[in-house]
């Protein structure tokens, strides 16, 4: 079949002549790459704001690989210590690891260097933060839904591997705050019962510092971590080409087609023009805004520390939890030491990442539903699901707000004491609360979407009836508009029936009370006849 | 492929409500009968740049003046690399070189995004495009093809056939990486013992308290009533290797409270000496320094995770995560009136591990 498609590019371009058709005939007959032209230049991609956020991830991923290979050149992955003899005066004649020594360099005896590792460090910062915004994005429309549940846990472990790189990159330059997280990262991993300590042996290669750590998360932060994740985007992005984007609800598309605008020119003008722009602001903000001065902090000691240090942002709600925890939670039994006051936030932060990991499947076993969905749910029409995101969001957010208890402690001039007791509220209660309010929240839109849709929408315009009466007009919305309001899908408790042996297995059980507390409290989408209705009643 | 907007009234009758392709079960799904009907696409609005020639020649000189801007910011990234070296020894210097060159390369860069997104949007034609979508899966015949050849390859092997060629290769397969999953045991040290190293530190008897980090042996009378000292073994700054590992284990703070503050255990009567005691600064949650000092309570604050201990009171955990009393270190005075330590500490210092206990 390539052959014939072949030909006739060749005729054409033939026949146009000159260099890019000679170019384009060499490359193609070596290459076939009119065949991938042909499927892919003019593929339709939908347009929503919302849709660039998976962009921003994809290309600040490209800035960290530019910025970051430019870094390499420079930085001297090794624990020796040597004396600072670079330009910084403060720190001249101290004692550090090479690894420290060599981060300073960059950022003060190499022109643009200390540029290039702003970029890289804003750039892994702004990374995990739109990984982070498209995984809500997908989580709050659906787009999780079949076909798409694998790319959902695809994108999931690339969230993971983003935030491991983060954490292996933050420790390189070896400075206090960075010895100082690998320091925690090691008093938890002594926690963990049966290996942890041998986990930590090895790990650091010895006791803690030791002279190893920077150089084994040198490799893992530029060969093993990227290699993973230039895999796994390749399989995200080939995912999003064979099951083509998702749309939102809107007049004229359906289930079965999408709409939008070709890859060629329009979309690649606009996404390689929005590759730029996100290009510039990671620029700007590295040419005027400082981040992780690390000569401020001097190198790794491992007795003093200075108070109110952060992680960086996506690690506070591990921090978060572990400071959560109550005293005294730790025992000694057969010998042995319980550190429960590190597993809990071990296993719960695990628990949390398992549900939102496999939160797909659960959704698509609860209600049954093994058809093909392409349509966006708009959040409120999913009230349940969208409860239960924010559910989760307010789990993260009590977590991430707790690892800066301490400063917020000093700036509101609060007792540490008051702010951790009010956050291990929050953080058990705030889901319950937040789940409540955002469901109740969805429903209520929901009704007014069935209101505007059956009375038109409030017009403003006040009128006085001959009677006296005020009333205000409403105005009926188009047809376009009422499509967005009516086109959903709505789902009802599941039924128990027993099996064909009679029997009403448990896992049916759960099925149907999980399919209730889904479903229980739903908005039907208006129909035809209810319009009809609403429609004479108007007259 | 792309059509034009109206052609999409014939789809109007598709329900966008998610029914499957092919009948794939709809679960719990409501199939409304009398669904309303998809009107089909709004009819196209024309931009600003399509009806008026002026606004069209106007995005034009955006575009093209936004990529030669761009051009100007790149020369100018390159001459500000050149017009703002780096002068030795000079801070502001580096903050010049930072901030110009990355000002012309914001301006290279952000001209070209706009000005491509604005060539988009102003001025490429506007009309959306339709993509047909197909359901996932492969075709029944594709499906049954792949069917088929696993088939053949399975009889051409034989490997359902042949069990004993299938296990042994599994086996064989199973056992291939477990060499180096051993390997790794080269990570750490060959002949030490971890929790052994960690159940001792550097102190022994009479090793003197220096003060951290200038390794000054201190006499008892240079502590004051209230005072807190960062404290190392002396010593510890002559050593050839592992400075940092002993250090992260012998770190010691020192403080001397009123005797009669001090609520001592009576195991612990003779560990102190005229209300100068020491404490482990390694805090017994994850390890992070205990540095914060509270003089007029007695409490010792991680600035990590908040653990609170009381120094008064043997240093319990008054508050947060921690579970145990920082160690303490039993101390003397010697004939020159130095402190020194009695021993070594009499448990693990640092973070809880399995093995302790």
């Amino acid at each position: 079949m390539s052959t014939t498609t072949t030909t006739t590019e060749l005729v054409e371009t033939k026949k146009s002549g000159g260099l890019t058709a000679v170019a384009a005939n060499y490359i193609d007959e070596r290459t076939s790459i009119s065949t991938a032209v042909k499927e892919l230049g003019r593929k339709i991609f939908p347009d929503h704001w919302s849709f660039l956020l998976g962009e921003v991830a994809l290309y600040s991923f490209v800035i960290i690989l530019l910025s970051g290979s430019f870094l390499t050149f420079f930085f001297s992955a090794s624990m020796a210590p040597v004396q600072y003899d670079g330009s910084y005066v403060p720190l001249k004649g101290v004692e550090m690891s090479a690894a420290m020594s060599s981060s300073l360099d960059i950022s003060f005896d190499i022109r643009g260097g200390l540029l290039m590792r702003q970029v890289h460090h804003w750039a892994a910062l702004l990374f995990v933060a739109a990984i982070g915004l498209h995984m809500l994005r997908i989580y709050f429309t659906g787009a999780f839904r079949k076909p798409r549940e694998l790319n959902w846990v695809i994108g999931f472990i690339l969230f993971i591997l983003a935030m491991a790189e983060g954490f292996t990159g933050y420790s390189l330059p070896d400075d206090l705050l960075s010895g100082n997280g690998l320091r925690i990262i090691d008093g938890m991993v002594k926690g963990i019962p049966l290996v942890g300590t041998w986990i930590s042996y090895l790990l650091f290669g010895g006791e803690f510092p030791g002279e190893a750590i920077v150089g084994r998360l040198y490799s893992l932060h530029i060969l093993l971590l990227p290699a993973i994740i230039v895999a796994l985007i390749a399989m995200h992005l080939l995912f999003v080409v064979v099951h083509k984007h998702t749309q939102y609800p809107g007049a004229g598309r359906t289930n079965q087609n999408v709409v939008g605008y070709p890859v060629l020119p329009v979309y690649a003008a606009k996404a390689g023009g929005f590759f730029f722009i996100v290009f510039g602001v990671v620029m700007l903000m590295a040419s005027l805004f400082t981040i992780n001065p690390i000569w401020n902090y001097g190198p790794y000691d491992p007795s003093p520390v200075s108070a109110g240090t952060q992680p960086d942002w996506y690690i506070g709600f591990a921090d978060g939890a572990l400071r959560l925890i109550p005293p005294g939670l730790e025992f000694v039994w057969l010998d042995h030491t319980f550190s429960v006051n590190i597993l809990i936030p071990l296993v719960s932060l695990g628990l949390f990442i398992l549900v939102v990991l496999i939160y797909p499947f659960i959704e698509a076993w609860v209600t049954g539903d093994k058809r093909e969905h392409h349509i966006l749910d708009r959040p409120r029409n999913a009230p349940t699901r969208t409860a239960i995101g924010a559910a989760g969001v307010t789990f993260y957010a009590a977590l991430w707000t707790t690892a800066s208890s301490d400063i917020i402690a000093t700036h509101f001039s609060v007792t540490m004491e008051g702010v951790i007791h009010t956050m291990q509220f929050l953080t058990i209660v705030g889901p319950f609360i937040a789940f409540f309010i955002a469901k109740r929240v969805c429903l209520a839109l929901q009704k007014k979407d069935r209101e505007i849709v059956l009375h038109g929408y409030e017009s403003g315009r006040i009128v006085r009836l001959p009677g006296g009466e005020y009333i205000e007009v409403h105005q009926p919305i188009d047809e376009y508009e009422r499509w967005k309001l009516v086109s959903y899908s709505d789902y009802k408790p599941l039924m128990i029936r027993p099996n064909a042996q009679g029997k009403i297995t448990t896992g049916q059980k759960v099925r149907a009370g999980m399919s209730r507390w889904f479903f229980e409290d739903r908005i039907e989408p208006v129909g035809n006849a209810e319009l009809e209705q609403a429609h004479t009643d108007r007259h | 492929m792309a059509k034009d907007d109206n052609s999409g009234k014939d789809l109007a009758a598709a329900d966008s409500s998610g029914v499957g392709h092919e009948g794939a079960p709809a679960g719990t799904a409501v199939v409304v009968r009398d669904a309303v009907a998809n009107p089909g696409f709004p009819p196209h609005r024309p931009r600003v740049t399509d009806l008026d020639p002026s606004a069209e020649r106007r995005a034009e000189r955006t575009v093209y003046t936004l990529f030669y801007l761009s051009i100007v910011g790149s020369v100018f990234a390159i001459a500000a690399y050149m017009a703002f070296p780096i002068v030795p020894e000079d801070p502001g210097s580096v903050r010049m070189n930072n901030l110009f060159i990355g000002l012309g390369l914001t301006l290279a860069l952000m001209a070209i995004g706009i000005g491509a997104v604005h060539w988009g949007k102003a001025l490429m034609f506007d009309h959306e495009g339709i993509d047909e979508r197909h359901p996932v899966r492969g075709s029944d015949e594709t499906r049954t093809r792949a069917v088929e050849i696993f088939q053949e390859a399975g009889s051409e092997s034989g490997i359902g056939r042949r069990t004993l060629i299938r296990n042994s290769l599994i086996g064989a397969l199973i056992a291939f990486p477990l060499p180096a999953v051993v390997l790794f045991r080269g990570l750490g040290p060959q002949d030490d013992n971890p929790a052994a190293l960690l159940s001792h530190t550097m102190w022994k008897k009479g090793t003197r308290l220096a003060l951290d980090p200038t390794g000054t042996p201190i006499k008892a009378s240079d502590i004051t009533l209230g005072s807190a000292f960062h404290v190392i073994p002396e010593g510890l700054q002559d050593l050839e290797h592992g400075r940092l590992e002993e250090k992260g284990k012998a770190a010691v703070l020192l403080m001397r409270l009123k005797p009669e503050d001090l609520n001592e255990l009576p195991e612990r009567k003779g560990w102190s000496y005229d209300g100068i005691v020491a404490y482990s600064k390694i805090c017994t949650h994850v390890g992070c320094p205990v540095a914060l000092y509270e003089q007029q309570t007695h409490h010792l604050l991680c600035p990590c995770h908040q653990s609170q201990f009381d120094v008064s009171n043997h240093c319990e955990v008054i508050f947060g995560p921690a579970k145990r009393p920082l160690p303490q270190l039993p101390i003397a005075v010697d004939s020159e009136g130095y402190l020194i330590a009695q021993s070594d500490f009499t448990e693990p210092v640092g973070p809880s591990f399995w093995e302790r206990n």
